[in-house]
């Protein structure tokens, strides 16, 4: 049974794809499409719940874990399973999708069939990537995500969409191709793909230097680390608002989670190595983005900026090397996918009715869309990090991960408190503030649909902030095991005014 | 004991259900029962408040803690929501629920013309008041900072409360900037006290305290003792919220609010949250003694600062925002000589009078339909009997007259600056001396010009009228608070029984004996205030009652002084020179030049670049055999060439 739960997570999406693809054919299905694809998706929602429920985070190790010979001569087998980190991720994807396929219902006016499948095929992906144990199967994975996500952004996106598009995919493809090199030269190394055996399979110190770099290159593309970035605020503001929020929430998500597994947690020796340098360029792109966002004059740019900056968090949180760092980041993963979403919907709801996302045409949005006003109010004060959002959590916990490092670090990375606060208030303000300009008056507030989509993420976001510990349990272990695996030798050179405090 | 605990409880989570109720329900409820709503939870509430302190006054202060639930938990940093009952902590509580429910019951007469709806108003009020309630209760630095950043969020949205004014809007997030740019400080310091402590709860925190007193950090190529690093980030974090120079841009714009607002928030309580962090952290204050005469040169020079602003500032709210300003600079005197238990007393009688300034304040504009520039008004006295008797009040307080509350905190804190016997402290009690002044002046001042003078608007002034009593009531209670409470409570929190009194919850070293010496001053030292304070209002009599052209005479022949103080120092200016500017400067060059030059431009040149390189490739292929031919010729000459003569 429990093996069978982690396929069906992963292929029901694929079987739905492949219902609406053959049933929802001709003119007059696209309604049918969609309802068809929300279902699976939610009911792949509730058993990703299911297996929640049925794991068990006191255990070490994998669960569920699956193991099919594949080519079982090269040391390549189908393997996967979850761990805490992997669940909590799949757990994400399952919730951003079904949101995104009923947001879907508005922004995307032609071809639903080909959109929902679209969105079915990415949501396989994203599984099989967040649970593969086989670095072949990730990669497999993980370019497969591509071919969804940037149909998606050149299709249904905006006028520049076809240039975005293209761009997404050289830049991502192109990183990815050093993960290839890598995962060849492991290969050869080792002997086999499987992540867990490549886990102790103990690589020479200046090849774990290149690997890791290799890595760093695919991983950081996507994420994306500064100066990377070139694709990003094209696909984000050109992909319809469903769309950005599955390639920014999870996507993005992703490259971090790769960075994790196969930089952090694989390569410690080189991290170690290599931190300093990703920390600065973690603390350019908050900065610099943080920046870029409040120059910007269309909505949607500012929030893809405002993800880009956030993301340079994340990059800082994993390479403190410290547990609170990487948990931190884990958790700023996570509550940043859902904010993040929630904001390209917000900016959606009023690019639609407006149809505009110039900043400077909009105004006194608030006084006619008083729950959008409210809703977004809230994921705005999550994007500030305010304590009471998940955003918060996660960002306290990277800073306290960050001071161990370094004084400055802590305090500039923390320069986002100051900006972030900057560009997402002026947004607010210039867009929902103010006197009614034009046509405004004649705004309807959101629609019941539109609530659904965005009440359940207001929900998980004030969960995460108040109740964190329902997913830091599952991950924290993990990281904690991972950490007091190197964290001997680190913490001896720590601060020496640690051991009398200690003595006592 | 048990049931204490409940009451305290219940009265830091009612304001929240109120809020709750009201904000997201008040749409379907109707306004009249949504203020109803919050009423009921905030009288609820503080009734529960002044139940816990009484229990805790009889059989105890503890500290005990109550347990909530938990919070982070996560790469062994662990929070949890958890409230703290002590002393200082219910205390405190006691008095935000008292002002908090007399501003709400205000707030139903004050705002009862607005055209829109205004549960909106009374849900934030009601999460201010939750937000700075858990402050006051946190037990761990983490919750302290939940509660921090919360009345940061409400007083945003308080103070853009019109958002169709932009000045309203703009005012706001000035508010919450200049907060955030001093809680990022704070947050390091916090990480900072997690880097030393492994821990961020006060009990734990402050029973290390000893062994961390020996411990350095690096800094600027720098070692400096780690307690003091510690202890100034965090009251660079205090100096945002508290408004003390500097950082004290926001709280005069922050008037744009509705007044009941101003009263609540940048009065009685929020801006009170740095004396309160001082004096919650009393025992790592303790041990960082540089930090400490820091602490005093920036609460004296602030206290004079906002002073002599407020003397020429013809805006009566924006006059008393910077008596505000100008009085939490003595409370960090005071806490910066170590006289942590004087700078609460003067919190707490402060927060009445000046709640009760505020309030007055806004009834004169309610009856002046919302005019604010004082030199528009004129005449009141007859018109608003209790307003005008209030306000008396208020300033009598403000300005320490025996035996008004302020009477009896302000001299302490003076002598306590006296007693110190320090250089910066001299200095502070100079400044102090000289406030004691302005402060008579500017208050007295206000009183003439707004009831007493020839009014500058004959029907505007027949046509106000007093205050419903939703609005009369709060300002009476609180005027009995701004007359009796320095002298009820004054052997408590600083005389003979303090000791009891606060048991422990805040701490003197061994070697700090203010509490102890401050009273020990010479007489005329301990009366100078006094006689300070009364030749201000003599002074403010001679200039706006006695000769009216003398303040205009006086303006114009000292012209640039005068602009110097009317323009608040020129910080607005400096700071949209140094801050605001360049910011957006550098935003648009990074975008323009680094974004879409550079980062951006990449891309498009290595497209441009393969496709012009496919079209010269395609231009080799020129069909023509002999050329072909010939470059085979000469290619196979040269590998002829290579392999026999090499």
């Amino acid at each position: 049974m429990s093996h069978a739960l982690l396929a069906l997570i992963t292929y029901g999406p694929l079987a739905g794809a492949l219902v609406v693809w053959l049933v929802c054919r001709g003119e007059g299905q696209s309604l049918l499409a969609r309802w068809v694809g929300l279902g699976t998706s939610l009911g792949v929602l509730a058993l990703s719940v299911g297996l929640w429920c049925s794991f068990n985070p006191a255990t070490p190790g994998l669960q569920f874990e699956t193991r099919l010979g594949w080519v079982t001569d090269a040391g390549i087998s189908y393997h996967t399973g979850v761990d805490g980190i992997s669940l909590v991720f799949i757990l994400l994807t399952a919730f951003l999708t079904p949101l995104a396929i009923a947001a879907g219902g508005r922004t995307v006016r032609t071809q639903m069939r080909e959109f929902v499948v679209a969105m079915l095929l990415l949501e396989t992906a994203l599984f099989g990537l967040f649970s593969a144990q086989d670095l072949l199967l990730f990669y497999v994975f993980y370019e497969a995500t591509l071919i969804p996500a940037s149909l998606m952004i050149g299709i249904w996106g905006g006028a520049k969409r076809v240039w975005a598009s293209l761009q997404f995919f050289l830049f991502t493809f192109g990183g990815s191709l050093f993960m290839l090199i890598a995962l060849i030269v492991m290969w050869q190394q080792a002997g086999t793909t499987d992540i867990p055996a490549l886990m102790q399979a103990g690589f020479a110190p200046s090849l774990q230097g290149w690997l890791l770099l290799a890595f760093l290159l695919a991983f950081g593309v996507k994420l994306p680390l500064f100066p990377l970035h070139a694709w990003l605020p094209d696909a984000y503001s050109e992909a319809p608002a469903p769309a950005s929020a599955m390639i920014s929430g999870v996507l993005s998500k992703a490259g971090a989670y790769g960075l994790l597994r196969f930089g952090v947690l694989m390569f410690p020796d080189a991290a170690h190595l290599f931190a300093p340098y990703v920390l600065g360029l973690g603390v350019v792109a908050i900065l610099y983005a943080a920046f870029v966002a409040f120059a910007q004059t269309d909505m949607k740019r500012v929030i893809a900026y405002s993800s880009f900056s956030h993301m340079g968090m994340i990059a800082v949180g994993l390479f403190t090397l410290t547990a609170e760092g990487i948990d931190g980041a884990i958790f700023q993963m996570l509550s940043h996918g859902v904010v993040i979403a929630a904001l390209f919907f917000c900016v959606s709801a009023v690019a639609l009715r407006t149809d505009t996302r110039e900043i400077s045409a909009l105004g006194g949005v608030a006084r006619q869309m008083p729950v959008l006003a409210l809703l977004t109010m809230l994921f705005t004060m999550a994007n500030i990090g305010l304590p009471g959002t998940g955003a918060f959590v996660g960002e306290v916990l990277v800073l306290m991960g960050a001071i161990h490092v370094s004084f400055w670090v802590a305090l500039l990375a923390g320069g986002t408190m100051i900006m972030g606060a900057v560009y997402m208030l002026s947004l607010y303000r210039r867009v929902l503030f103010g006197g009614l300009r034009d046509t405004m008056h004649l705004l309807r507030d959101l629609s019941m649909g539109e609530v659904a989509v965005l009440v359940p993420l207001a929900l998980v976001t004030l969960w995460m902030g108040f109740h964190p510990g329902s997913f830091t349990r599952l991950f924290d272990p993990v990281v904690m095991q991972a950490m007091h695996h190197g964290a001997v030798t680190a913490s001896a050179s720590s601060v020496q005014t640690t051991l009398h405090l200690a003595a006592r | 004991m048990q049931t204490d605990l409940h009451l305290f409880a219940a009265a830091i989570l009612l304001p929240l259900a109120g809020a709750v109720v009201a904000g997201l329900g008040g749409r379907l409820m109707g306004d009249t029962l949504a203020k109803a709503v919050t009423l009921l939870c905030m009288g609820a509430a503080t009734v529960c408040g002044i139940g816990a302190l009484w229990g805790g006054w009889t059989s105890g202060f503890g500290p005990y803690a109550v347990p909530l639930a938990d919070w982070v938990n996560a790469g062994g940093f662990h929070a949890t929501w958890t409230l703290r009952f002590d002393t200082l902590s219910v205390t405190m509580s006691a008095m935000v629920l008292c002002v908090s429910l007399l501003v709400h019951c205000y707030s139903v007469g004050y705002m009862s013309h607005e055209t829109m709806p205004v549960y909106r108003f009374f849900a934030y009020l009601s999460l201010f008041t939750f937000a700075m309630l858990m402050l006051v209760s946190s037990s761990d630095l983490i919750q302290l900072f939940f509660g921090w950043e919360g009345v940061g969020l409400a007083s945003y949205l308080l103070i853009g409360y019109w958002y169709d004014r932009p000045a309203a809007t703009a005012a706001a997030i000035k508010a919450f900037v200049v907060n955030r740019v001093a809680d990022l400080f704070f947050i390091v310091g916090i990480g900072l006290i997690y880097v030393l402590f492994h821990s961020v709860r006060y009990d734990e925190i402050f029973a290390a305290v000893p062994q961390a007193a020996g411990a350095f950090y690096t800094l600027f190529g720098h070692s400096f003792p780690m307690l003091e690093v510690i202890c100034f980030l965090l009251f660079i974090g205090a100096m945002g919220k508290s408004a003390q120079l500097f950082l004290h841009t926001w709280l005069p714009d922050a008037m744009e609010g509705p007044t009941p607002v101003s009263a609540l928030i940048h009065a009685a309580t929020m801006v009170t949250a740095g004396v309160f962090l001082m004096a919650r952290m009393s025992p790592l204050l303790e041990v960082a003694p540089n930090t400490r005469l820091f602490i005093i040169f920036i609460g004296a020079t602030t206290c004079f600062f906002a002073a002599t602003v407020g003397m020429v500032q013809p805006d009566i709210k924006r006059t008393i925002a910077y008596s505000t300003c100008s009085q939490l600079g003595y409370m960090f005197a005071a806490v910066g000589v170590g006289a942590y238990q004087v700078a609460i007393f003067h919190l707490t009688t402060h927060a009445f009078f000046k709640a009760l300034l505020f309030l007055g304040a806004g009834s004169v504009i309610h009856a002046m339909h919302d005019e604010q520039n004082m030199f528009r008004m004129g005449g009141l006295w007859k018109k608003l009997p209790l307003t005008y008797g209030v306000m008396w009040i208020g300033s009598l307080a403000l300005a320490g007259v025996f035996p008004f509350a302020g009477y009896w905190s302000k001299d302490a804190i003076l002598n306590a600056l006296w007693a110190a016997d320090g250089r910066m402290s001299h200095y502070a009690w100079m400044l102090g001396v000289i406030t004691a002044f302005l402060t008579a002046f500017y208050s007295w001042r206000l009183l003439f010009l707004v009831f007493h003078r020839a009014p500058a608007d004959v029907q505007k002034r027949d046509a106000a009228h007093e205050s419903p009593l939703f609005m009369s009531v709060p300002l009476v209670l609180l005027a009995i608070g701004a007359v009796v409470s320095g002298l009820v409570l004054a052997p408590y929190y600083i005389g003979a029984q303090q000791s009891a009194f606060w048991q422990g919850s805040i701490f003197n070293a061994p070697g700090n004996t203010i509490m102890e010496t401050f009273e020990q001053v010479p007489g005329v030292v301990a009366l100078l205030p006094s006689l300070v304070a009364l030749v201000g209002i003599a002074l403010a009599f001679l200039f706006y009652i006695a000769s009216p052209g003398l303040p205009e005479a006086l303006a114009r022949s000292c012209g640039p002084v005068y602009r110097f103080l009317l323009n608040k120092w020129y910080f607005d200016e400096l700071y949209e020179h140094i801050f605001v500017k360049p910011y957006a400067a550098i935003a648009r060059f990074l975008w323009k030049d680094g974004e879409e030059g550079a980062v951006e431009g990449l891309p498009r040149d290595l497209v441009r670049a393969t496709a012009s390189g496919a079209v010269d490739a395609v231009r080799l292929q020129t069909g023509s055999i002999a050329l072909y031919a010939f470059t085979m010729l000469a290619g196979l000459v040269v590998v002829l060439t290579v392999a026999l003569c090499g």
